[in-house]
């Protein structure tokens, strides 16, 4: 070689980026998802809801009312807090799992996940510990990861979170001098793991988190879609100081409007407003009027009694085609919500495997997406929300082909599961 | 001047492709071409039976798009499309056949064996892996047979690592090329033209902190490019006779992109590209910039000599 001329790296900012950028990298799985989109493709991976089922004349022509009547409104800068309005009706909303607060505890966000990012920004230094369930919410993760949190994985059963593994596992990083700010956790119908948090255990998680001094980020899109049973007390109906909770219309109405919501303590709530009028000044006014009208004009409770319906149906077909076809896994049997949390057999890796369920025409997220300490290569998140009740038999009975095929390689080379992936993947959009 | 550039498809290199696609339809815009972007789908044969006059560049990177079965139906619809014909494309889209091909031509390659997934299960893995690690020592390149942008491919220096990396392989493809991993200068050298008249653009140099897998080639930071590649005039040469050899020796038309490693030895064939990426990362847009020209002179070019 000669000369000593200088390269490139392709980014001429490379060297000026924060330290909490580095981990943000395209993954192999961001690019094998450009293919999951297809229609070709039984996509079991994103967590999109099932938008068809919504009244779209009725919504068009509320939106169509909305921009003629008070577009001078919708179309204007907002408060940072959100639409009052809105805010009442949140308050409402709440009421259905036993939250008693007053419109000047709400603070809209664009989508819960701001919200998520809006707690972790006026919480965590870098190094401070978050504790969350294994596995958690990549979404919540990836926010986790871009403030330098520590997070720390605490297990869960069919009840959900383990109160005596919260405890001990607290009791052991404080003891370890660690910081630890907040649990994060989705309490109903989880994200992936498809649980609930059972009645029983929920005073005790928060007598827990009360006694140790933590706060408890109580994230809540899919309360609201139980199949058989009415919505269990939030965690924030039993400690209005010690809950920050997380809501959304995006399950229960559509993620296209992006309108979240935060109920935090009173002092909590000041730092959210100015940290969320920092990142974003308000949230979109035209899309929380949507909302707003869509609730004081539409049979709202009526159409989520109709999702409810619908993803029952998905949520039959999905356990039906798993136990029909893969009967050498496990999974959750989830009661709402979207998503069934599958255990391959012994020594498959779903991260692995990706590439040939893509080859085979179906999608799923690996469990590794849903850790932060690499910990999952032996777990699928399955997603029976918007493919169709056929869709999703296809699509489970492609991936019995796809393990079939991988527990074939499995035992000709007598690899088992590997340590997995060291890094969250951040999500698609469509992840969430 | 109109062209419809196809790029997206079902491989797992979609991603890369649509990039590509809309970079070269931006370029190709700029010098009055009307450019189209198109993916692939159950409309697309009637949509080629209707184009008139326009010129297909198949810019789908993956299976389908450099195997050759979409020149073949494009040659089917006949129209005039960018790029290797259907049967230089298969010979090239295979590893294991290129490499036989070129290293007959007189271009050096490394030691390599072909393994499909059912002699293992014949033979028995450990044996055969055993075998293998005899044959071409250690370290070792696993990789598809077929297939590009690093998926599927690890370098393993110790042997207790080769299973985990044949499972791997084999999730994106049954058929494995197990290569004797050898170190150098790592170059991708691109060709524009056709037999005879083709010629070899500036060899872009590639240096990886760690293998140049899907992070390094799609993640700026890892990989730094040297383009025009640190290479005195005897070893340009040497490179740049490499590229123009794979690209006469297979057959190939109107532009390629061949990867080799620079050692004592000389130029060793790794692998060479129908379809090149044409990202805001890729090599031959590099290439281009390196010999002074601008994309939209070169994609103009290209489409040219379709």
């Amino acid at each position: 070689m000669s000369g000593d001329t200088e390269g490139t790296r392709l980014d001429p900012w490379l060297d000026s980026y924060a330290s909490r950028a580095l981990a943000m990298r395209a993954s192999e799985i961001r690019a094998l998802f450009a293919v999951a989109n297809r229609p070709e493709v039984v996509s079991l991976a994103g967590g999109m809801p099932y938008i068809a089922g919504l009244p779209l004349e009725e919504i068009a022509e509320t939106m169509r009312r909305l921009i003629v009547e008070r577009g001078a409104t919708a179309l204007q800068y907002g408060s940072g807090q959100g639409d009052e309005e809105l805010r009442e009706q949140i308050v409402e909303v709440m009421k259905l799992e036993g939250i008693h607060a007053h419109p000047d505890d709400v603070v809209v966000t664009t989508g819960s996940q701001q919200a998520v990012d809006l707690v972790t920004k006026i919480f965590i230094n870098p190094g401070d510990v978050v504790v969350a369930e294994a596995p958690s919410y990549v979404g919540a993760l990836g926010v986790f990861r871009a403030h330098e949190a520590d997070v720390v994985h605490v297990p869960m059963d069919e009840d959900g979170l383990i109160p005596e593994s919260l405890d001990e596992t607290i009791t052991r990083l404080k003891a370890a001098g660690k910081r630890v700010k907040f649990l994060y956790t989705v309490p109903n119908f989880h994200n992936p793991a498809g649980v609930t948090l059972s009645l029983e255990r929920r005073p005790k998680i928060v007598e827990i988190a009360r006694r140790h001094g933590v706060l408890i980020l109580e994230d809540n899109p899919y309360g609201l879609l139980g199949f058989d049973s009415e919505p269990l007390p939030a965690m924030r109906s039993m400690s209005e100081d010690g809950v920050i909770y997380l809501g959304s219309f995006s399950k229960t109405f559509a993620p296209g409007f992006r309108v979240g919501w935060a109920v935090a303590p009173h002092a909590v709530r000041e730092k959210l407003v100015l940290a969320s009028e920092a990142a974003i000044l308000c949230p979109s006014n035209a899309s929380q009027m949507a909302i707003s009208s869509y609730l004081a004009h539409h049979d709202w409770l009526g159409q989520i009694k109709s999702f409810r319906v619908q993803y029952r149906e998905r949520r039959d077909a999905i356990i039906e085609a798993l136990e029909e076809h893969m009967p050498a896994a496990s999974w959750t049997v989830p009661a709402g919500g979207f998503y069934t949390w599958v255990k391959l057999p012994d020594g498959l890796d779903a991260k692995s495997m990706l590439p040939r369920a893509v080859t085979a025409r179906v999608a799923y997220v690996p469990g590794t997406a849903f850790y932060m300490d690499g910990r999952g290569a032996d777990h699928m998140r399955l997603s029976f929300c918007y493919p169709t009740p056929e869709r999703i038999r296809e699509g489970v009975r492609r991936l019995a082909g796809v393990v079939d095929a991988e527990t074939e390689l499995v035992d000709i080379f007598g690899t088992g599961t590997g340590p997995g992936g060291d890094t969250v993947s951040f999500p698609s959009p469509d992840l969430a | 001047m109109d062209v419809l550039i196809l790029a997206g498809g079902l491989s797992h290199e979609r991603d890369v492709s649509i990039r590509s696609g809309r970079r070269v339809a931006d370029a190709l815009r700029e010098t009055g071409v009307n450019a189209e972007l198109r993916d692939i789908d159950v409309d697309l044969i009637p949509a080629l039976r209707a184009l008139d006059g326009t010129v297909v560049w198949p810019l789908l990177h993956g299976a389908a798009g450099e195997d050759g079965s979409l020149q073949d139906v494009l040659e089917m619809c006949g129209v005039t499309y960018v790029g290797s014909d259907a049967r230089a494309a298969g010979v090239a889209w295979s590893k294991p056949v290129a490499k036989a091909l070129v290293h007959r031509a007189g271009v050096a390659t490394p030691d390599y064996v072909t393994l499909p997934q059912s002699l293992f299960r014949e033979l028995g893995a450990d044996h055969v892996l055993g075998a293998v690690v005899d044959r071409l020592g250690l370290p070792l390149v696993v990789k598809p047979a077929r297939g590009g942008s690093a998926l599927g491919v690890t370098t393993v220096t110790d042997r207790g690592d080769l299973p985990r990396a044949m499972v791997d392989c084999f999730a994106y493809g049954d058929v494995a090329l197990i290569e004797r991993a050898v170190s150098g200068v790592e170059v991708a050298v691109s060709v524009v033209g056709d037999g005879d008249a083709a010629y070899a653009l500036p060899p872009v140099e590639i240096v990886t902190q760690g293998n140049y897998d899907y992070d390094a080639r799609y993640n700026a930071g890892r990989t730094e490019y040297f383009a025009p590649a640190r290479l005195d005039a005897a070893q340009t040469a040497a490179v740049s006779a490499a590229a123009l050899a794979v690209h006469r020796v297979l057959g190939l038309r109107n532009l390629s992109r061949t990867d080799l490693i620079l050692d004592a030895e000389g130029a060793q064939f790794l692998d060479v590209n129908v379809a090149p990426g044409m990202t805001e990362t890729s090599l031959f847009p590099q290439a281009i910039e390196a010999a002074g020209r601008t994309l939209a002179d070169v994609y103009r070019e290209i489409v040219a000599l379709a």
